[in-house]
């Protein structure tokens, strides 16, 4: 089908956006890479009366690396260019690693960073990417900005917390601490198509190779991504034994996820999903981090 | 507010200027405003790849795309890739492998694979399927496609 008539709005700086946003309020949309806002449209899913179209605010296009030894996203920096860059590979590998897993290569080649993670889409692997690195997300209005954190911004299904004039403009993520191992694993139906169950680790390990913090974080689980907390907890303090991480991983699965069943997984299947591959997850965060001295 | 906007686009190498509503999809603007029919749509709505033509260089949908953003870019599409007298390597692969059984989809593959094998000249079975896994194709089971890829990869290379 065909979209809606619309308004259309090209600004060139994000001050110009955010008048547009300001003035129209709900009944506009910010246009990233339209590889979701798009097929809604055609649908008619979604009908937004004005569209500001982000892909010409070049101060949104940027891969640059922080004084700290992290790294900071330009929210219209294209998955391409993302997958591409040996700045992301060396201080974010997690996300190096993921992006191959992320939609298909003519998706990639359109779709942003930013418009992902504003997107919130629970099966989305950046947001629980974001979420396992302590991102955070710089957001800016007319009036100012604030800086969110990754596990405080998604508040539910294709629900953050950007109000209507605001705009997500970048990502930051810190350094990645010494000792410090990752591990994305999925299962998909095909190669880059929708995950069933995903599931993001990051283990840092003290002196004496014990687990001094653990993040795991699902997508395709919940109504957003979701954070494994007791699981985690159980790692903390603990030499990674094979033992210790196949509790933990039986923990994630029955007591911090609650999956839902639909056409292409079933509750069961998911949860049975998720211990395998946090299981899988843990073992290679775990390896990583221990060759990091 | 502004009803109609104008788009410059250089398309195969040739300008073309033209006044477009902005929900005009680039995909409709192409066959439709510029008579470029070689682009095939599917889906519209980003699932099946027929629509893929080069964006500046990059595969993407046509169908996710406005023509009003192709304002100022280039875009290759199949009709710019090779002549029947002249086929680009990998249509001559593909015709000698047997990769195309409708056509339908083979456009889009094209336009997805030439990138793809710029960038990777000597791919593995592995990497070419996940190549093609944005371009649905209901005849082939993409066995053969898979063929005219390493076929086309030899051509190449050679």
């Amino acid at each position: 089908m065909k979209p809606p008539p619309f308004e259309y709005y090209a600004p060139t700086t994000v001050e110009e956006a955010l008048v547009h946003l300001s003035e129209h309020g709900y009944d506009a949309k910010a246009l990233a890479g339209g590889q979701s806002l798009i097929p809604t449209m055609n649908f008619r899913l979604a009908q937004p009366s004005v569209l500001v179209d982000l892909n010409n605010v070049s101060e949104l296009f940027y891969i640059r690396p922080d004084e700290n030894g992290g790294l900071r996203l330009g929210a219209m920096t294209r998955h391409f260019q993302v997958e591409r860059s040996s700045l992301v590979s060396e201080r974010t590998p997690l996300i190096y690693e993921a992006m191959p897993k992320i939609a298909t290569p003519q998706i990639r080649s359109r779709g942003t960073f930013g418009g992902s993670i504003a997107h919130a889409d629970p099966s989305a692997e950046l947001g629980a990417i974001s979420i396992a690195l302590g991102g955070r997300f710089r957001l800016r209005n007319q009036t100012g900005e604030r800086w969110v954190p990754a596990n405080e911004f998604f508040i539910g299904m294709f629900t953050t917390l950007l109000e209507p004039d605001e705009l997500l403009v970048e990502a930051s993520f810190p350094n990645m601490p010494p000792r410090t191992g990752w591990a994305l694993q999925e299962v998909a139906r095909r190669p880059n198509d929708f995950a069933l169950v995903g599931v993001a680790a990051v283990v840092t390990l003290d002196k004496k190779n014990q687990c001094q913090k653990a993040r795991i974080v699902f997508l395709s689980v919940g109504d957003g991504p979701v954070e494994a907390h007791r699981a985690a907890e159980t790692l903390t303090g603990q030499t990674l034994t094979p033992e210790i991480i196949h509790a933990a991983a039986e923990t994630a699965a029955t007591a911090d996820i609650d999956p839902g069943s639909d056409i292409h997984a079933s509750a069961e299947y998911r949860r049975h999903l998720a211990g395998v591959l946090t299981r899988r997850a843990l073992d290679l965060a775990f390896e990583r981090a221990k060759g990091r001295g | 507010m502004r009803h109609l906007f104008d788009v410059g686009v250089t398309v195969n190498g040739n300008r073309y200027e033209r006044t477009v509503e902005p929900r005009l999809l680039l995909s409709d603007f192409l066959r439709h405003d510029l008579g470029l029919t070689g682009t095939h749509v599917g889906c519209e709505h980003g699932v099946c790849g027929s629509c893929t033509i080069l964006f500046d260089g990059q595969p993407v949908r046509s169908c996710l795309m406005f023509a009003v953003q192709a304002n100022g870019h280039e875009i290759l599409t199949v009709e710019g890739l090779g002549t029947p007298e002249d086929l680009h390597p990998l249509q001559e692969a593909f015709w000698e492998a047997h990769s195309v059984q409708c056509g339908f989809c083979t456009p889009g593959i094209l336009m997805t694979l030439v990138p793809f094998l710029e960038e990777n000249p000597n791919p593995n079975e592995d990497e070419i399927r996940a190549a093609i896994s944005g371009n649905l194709c209901r005849c082939t089971g993409y066995q053969h496609i898979v063929d005219g890829v390493k076929l086309a990869a030899q051509k190449m290379s050679a």
